[in-house]
């Protein structure tokens, strides 16, 4: 499987990254390579095989519901670029998404 | 009680489906063990896993998946054996895993059914398609700066459980009433609050228009719509606007709009063309989650009788109307005080009494029932006076206002102020009999046919004894004595 331009601008924007003009194409290729690599996979026959979660035979492990963590807004915050008041401070953004 | 609208070209029929985000009533988060209380200060009830510094791994909260199967259970919902949690991949600034954990395409709940009460004092089943379990965002502060936005990761990392319905409402009225009764169950479970206003219950409307019989037309899916009242206006709004372009000769646009309560109107969401691409993945962190059918068997022991159980049972055991029944199952403390109440009374009678006259003077006074000045012991007890004849129901109304104002019992208000009723014959006949000498007048005209004059005899009488006659033996004498 190859990528087409649209494709990487397309994935770039919804993971948030800059791609430059003029690395869209090496980026493509680099994609693209690793596409086919995986596709490899596909040559296995799953048909009527549940997918496999995990390869151990454990299961979900589950915690009692009780506080015992958070109170640490400092550490929280440690890396925040701006901060006021306890809040992270970030530009302007008016809607909300999810 | 389909509602149609009639436009230009004929009836049109809405198509709604909701989808309820409903905070878990829990301590701690879903993944993390921070806080999940509301109103702290900003940003101390996050741990690092919820503030998504690399490494932190979560941990599922075991009391969480019950209440998400107690919720499911109440929604008379299949459980689902084995559900997945995955990443549903946005951003956001409050959201700083740029993912959120949610369940997609194995969802802990399955498809189930309520069944709401409408205004007409009909019922009708609305199809429950899923129920899931996600993580709420944080919160976004934007008031407080021109330029800037504001983040506190309180919420971030609370447990929801979405709530997603079939496209089985017909309009604003069964809408209100799903949402009504989706809340009632939820509290009565103990699994959310149900608060709205503090945002703990949020709904997303999708609403469609066609002509009816026709396949169904292209959803608009409502955001911002925090209270019943604002999902009825949100939906007449939105309805009349697809009305008017599709009768225009124009097609509706499958997008996401905002409820503006200011300007009572929808409005698009600028957000971007690929929004709603949330490339879904299982979580790489999270194992499937298994619940055992021992485990949902020994949860549906704990399940309290649910508002509808509740209600059909007043309908049988106490004799009362479908609507009566509704109003006093709205909360389960209104229908453990009119059970004390109806407790060796008449039920209907004591039915009429707790919706017409305490929750009357309640609502006026914005008073809750917790704080009522009269304790169901207290209005069972002057329901008792009434129904021995003791006192009638004209004074027995005299008697509540004055036990509200004073938390008196009956009994002793009857006592002190001299209210007894009295049955005595003979005395309620000395003032009929006073009553015709005084209106010789009016005597003649009621036997030369003015039969509504009766009325006024029976004032006259009622006045002299201060109501404190048996109405039935005024009734009774005077006919007699009119003849």
């Amino acid at each position: 499987m190859s990528m087409d331009e649209k494709t990487i601008r397309k994935v770039a924007r919804l993971a948030n990254i800059e791609i430059a003009d003029h690395d869209v194409e090496r980026i493509g290729h680099e994609l693209s390579g690793i596409l086919n690599w995986v596709e490899q996979l596909g040559e296995v026959e799953t048909e009527n095989i549940e997918p496999l979660a995990n390869v151990v035979n454990i299961e979900l492990p589950l915690r009692k519901d009780e506080v015992t963590d958070g109170n640490c807004a400092e550490k929280v915050l440690a890396n925040a670029p701006e901060e006021t008041q306890g809040f992270f401070v970030v530009p302007k953004v008016v809607e909300q998404e999810g | 009680m389909a509602k149609l609208i009639q436009g230009e070209t004929g009836e049109w029929e809405m198509v709604i489906g909701m989808e309820v985000h409903a905070q878990v009533i829990a301590k701690s988060k879903l993944f993390s063990g921070a806080s999940a209380q509301f109103g702290a200060e900003p940003n101390t009830q996050v741990s690092l896993v919820d503030a998504a510094m690399p490494g932190m791994l979560p941990v599922l909260n075991e009391y969480v998946v019950e209440q998400a199967i107690k919720t499911g259970l109440g929604l008379n919902s299949k459980i689902n054996n084995t559900s997945v949690f995955e990443r549903k991949n946005y951003f956001y600034p409050d959201l700083p895993q740029g993912y959120q954990i949610s369940q997609f395409e194995f969802p802990i709940v399955g498809e189930g059914t309520i069944e709401i009460d409408l205004p007409d004092g009909t019922t009708k089943e609305i199809g429950i398609t899923r129920l899931h379990l996600e993580q709420d965002a944080g919160k976004s502060v934007h008031d407080q700066h021109p330029t800037k936005s504001f983040v506190d990761l309180n919420r971030s990392g609370c447990a929801l459980m979405e709530i997603v319905s079939e496209p089985d409402i017909r309009g604003p009225e069964e809408a209100a009433a799903y949402l009504s009764k989706l809340r009632m169950i939820l509290r009565y479970l103990g699994t959310c609050d149900g608060n709205m206003e503090e945002g703990s219950m949020r709904a997303d409307v999708n609403i469609s228009v066609r002509k009816p019989g026709e396949k169904l037309g292209i959803r608009a899916e409502i955001k911002n719509v925090n209270s019943v009242k604002a999902v009825q206006q949100a939906i007449d709004f939105e309805v009349a606007r697809q009305i008017e372009i599709l009768e225009d000769g124009g097609e509706v646009v499958q997008e996401t709009r905002l409820w503006d309560p200011a300007k009572q109107e929808t409005r698009p969401m600028r957000s971007k063309e690929e929004a709603h691409d949330y490339r879904y993945f299982p979580d790489p962190d999270l194992l499937p989650l298994h619940v055992s059918n021992d485990q949902i068997e020994s949860i549906k022991t704990t399940l309290p009788e649910l508002p509808d159980e509740k209600k059909h049972r007043f309908m049988n055991e106490y004799g009362l109307s479908l609507y009566d029944s509704s109003v006093l199952i709205a909360e389960q403390r209104r229908a453990d005080y009119y059970e004390t109440v109806a407790n060796d009374n008449d039920s209907k009678l004591a039915a009429n009494w707790v919706i017409n006259e305490l929750l009357g003077i309640l609502n006026k006074n914005e008073t809750p029932l917790a704080d009522s000045p009269v304790s169901a012991a207290q209005l069972a007890g002057l329901i008792g006076l009434i129904s021995d004849n003791t006192i009638s129901g004209k004074i027995a109304k005299d008697v509540f206002a004055e036990m509200y104002a004073s938390g008196k019992d009956a009994a002793v208000i009857v006592e002190e102020k001299g209210l007894k009723q009295v049955t005595d014959t003979g005395a309620i006949e000395a003032v009929i009999d006073e009553v015709i000498a005084e209106n010789p007048d009016n005597v003649t005209a009621y036997k030369g046919g003015k039969d509504k004059l009766f009325g006024f005899f029976v004032g006259q009488v009622m006045k002299k004894m201060q109501g404190k006659a048996n109405p039935a033996a005024v009734n009774e004498i005077l006919k007699k004595k009119l003849g």
